[in-house]
């Protein structure tokens, strides 16, 4: 089974958050969304200082096998991006939950965090998926 | 090896030499002429000849093997089609011949016209796409045309399952449309509920393949057309699966007020290896004003075309010209061989085979995604369960399934069934290459059992073995350099 970190907020579309100390919040996909889509190959990120509402696509991966959209959990400005993933989009393969993380967000409203899953109900949501 | 690898410096085909040396190139500006020569392949025209044959026996097609790639409708084309479209009246015959002088032509596009119409159930057709996508934009275009006529201004949405083909959301994005997704049940069927709640002021038409990407027929199609129209939008069939139900069930009887044709996959035309294609949109009587030009019509004076001047509501042309003319004339003269009778049929047994198809490979072991309802021309294996208890995807059986001479089906699409194959065996293959290809799947999973690394490295028997298709698609290396 794919990790799930407890400490993290999910999409069942299988994105992840996690809020920082310093009140940003960092997105990425999960363990089990890279696993799914296989090696990845190549990743669209949002443009710095762009205003994104959740629910918003904000990004593609794409693998050997299909191309799938990004979408941001939550709304607000867009204060960095893993440009490291330009050049090795295998990070996203390797460690998904760290040096393949997607970008950072400083949120307008962190009440959006609190209508994520969390780590049980992610873990349910992709059992339900595995038919 | 590439043909610039052959041959020799200063080598060329004979044919070539004597043009190629002679022109006068004076009146070209110096600064506008080549320094260099430019870097082409020095080769004898028996390098040439013998190169591209050998690299067309490495290929895989309908005329040498079994293609049952799903949702691709790789049928048999017909060399009484080609011949046809071949005859020098066609073949020779200038776009920009008056009409008066091509009555001939333009009576052939016309009969196809009033066939395409026929067999759709539609009110007017125009042949102008020259592919499948531009088939999608011309349809989106016309829906877009019709709210606008309307000053109907407020609908930017259009829906699509999640099944649907990804061209639906592509040319509703190209068309400056919303997509808005919604998902399909456990047994293949647009969840109706989530449509009911998706459409309203803002919804100019919903996009939906029947039978759909999941091989199935959509049984609710009355009740979905019902709830679209109600809501003001528009419906749009999607051709790509319409071999399934030629000549049986008609598009614009299920209530769908616009779609497009694959002529290359229906109508048997060739296709795979880029095209041509050919996307001809039918529409119903509220949609005729918007389709796109030329149209041909039938006068009291012979054939002409409809120019945009008559159709002043049109979305315009497709292309410079009246689209591919080469495939639609292919096109008619399959329909002309079909004839009435005859169209039921191609639904009748392509259906047949694929349920045959469906049912022995069942026998054999694998789980089809939707067990509960009848194939309609295609249907879809999932391996995940030989990929989770042996490790073998549907990748490698894909591989394998080349060593045994079979073209592997569509891999991995739709993308909401894991590990999945989608099978379209069509209707002009023979109960003994169905049964070939079924016994060759029944060993492939026999092998995967016993020896999964066997299947995990094939192909054995091709030109070349497994690809690094993940270094190929991150360092993308397309040009030759010396």
């Amino acid at each position: 089974m794919s990790q799930v970190p407890k400490e993290l907020k999910y999409l069942a579309s299988h994105e992840w958050a996690r809020l920082e100390e310093d009140g940003t919040v960092t997105v990425g996909i999960t363990d089990h969304a890279q696993d799914m889509l296989g090696d990845v190959v190549f990743v669209e990120l949002p443009d710095l200082d762009a205003e994104i509402s959740a629910g918003d696509e904000a990004g593609v991966v794409e693998s050997v096998k299909a191309a799938s959209d990004i979408y941001t959990p939550v709304s607000g400005v867009v204060v960095a991006i893993n440009e490291e993933l330009q050049d090795t989009p295998e990070l996203v393969n390797s460690d998904p939950y760290h040096d393949g993380w997607f970008f950072r967000v400083k949120p307008s409203d962190t009440t959006e965090l609190e209508q994520m899953l969390d780590a049980d109900a992610y873990t349910e949501a992709c059992e339900e998926d595995d038919h | 090896m590439l043909i610039f690898e052959n041959g020799a410096t200063g080598r060329s085909a004979a044919a070539q030499t004597a043009s190629s040396t002679q022109v006068d190139t004076h009146s070209i500006p110096d600064a506008l002429l080549r320094k260099q020569p430019p870097a082409l392949a020095e080769v004898s025209e028996l390098q040439v000849v013998r190169h591209y044959t050998r690299l067309s026996r490495k290929n895989f097609s309908i005329d040498t093997h079994f293609y049952p790639l799903g949702s691709c409708t790789m049928k048999y084309n017909p060399r009484g089609a080609h011949k046809a479209a071949s005859l020098p009246g066609f073949a020779g015959l200038h776009p920009l011949t008056p009409a008066r002088h091509s009555q001939g032509f333009l009576a052939c596009l016309f009969d196809l016209q009033e066939i395409l119409r026929e067999v759709t159930g539609m009110a007017a057709v125009s042949l102008a796409p020259m592919a499948g996508a531009q088939g999608e934009f011309a349809g989106i275009a016309m829906i877009r045309a019709y709210h606008l006529a309307r000053n109907d201004l407020e609908r930017n949405e259009i829906i699509v399952p999640t099944a649907a083909h990804g061209t639906n959301p592509a040319t509703a994005t190209m068309c400056g449309y919303k997509v808005r997704e919604i998902p399909v049940l456990a047994d293949g069927d647009v969840d109706v509920e989530a449509l009911r709640e998706a459409v309203g002021p803002k919804t100019a038409g919903l996009m939906l393949t029947n039978p759909s990407t999941c091989g199935v027929f959509e049984r609710k199609i009355l009740e979905i057309a019902r709830i679209v129209h109600e809501a003001g939008g528009l419906l749009y069939y999607d051709g790509a699966n319409l071999n399934a139900i030629l000549g049986k069930v008609r598009p614009g009887d299920m209530g769908f007020d616009v779609m497009h044709m694959n002529l290359h996959k229906t109508f048997a035309t060739p296709h795979g290896g880029g095209g041509p294609g050919s996307g001809p949109v039918a529409v119903n009587e509220r949609l005729a004003p918007y389709l796109p030009t030329p149209l041909v019509k039938k006068t009291e004076a012979g054939y002409a075309w409809v120019t945009e001047q008559e159709l002043p509501g049109s979305i315009g042309p497709m292309s410079a010209f009246a689209g591919n003319a080469g495939i639609m004339l292919r096109a008619y003269a399959y329909a002309l061989m079909l004839g009435r009778e005859g169209m039921p049929r191609v639904a009748e047994f392509a259906t047949l085979n694929a349920n045959y198809l469906a049912k022995r490979l069942v026998d054999a072991g694998y789980r089809l995604a939707y067990p509960e309802r009848r194939a309609s021309h295609e249907f879809i294996v999932t391996l995940s369960r030989e990929a989770k208890e042996w490790g073998t995807t549907a990748m490698d059986f894909a591989k394998r399934l080349l060593d045994f001479g079979y073209h592997a089906p569509t891999t991995y699409f739709p993308l909401l069934v894991p590990e999945c194959f989608l099978i379209e065996p069509t209707e002009t293959e023979t109960r003994e290459e169905l049964d070939g290809f079924i016994e060759a799947m029944a060993r492939i999973r026999e092998e995967a059992a016993e020896k999964p690394d066997w299947v995990k490295s094939a192909p054995y028997t091709m030109p070349v073995s497994r690809l690094d298709d993940v270094k190929a698609a991150r360092e993308l290396d397309l040009r030759y350099q010396k």
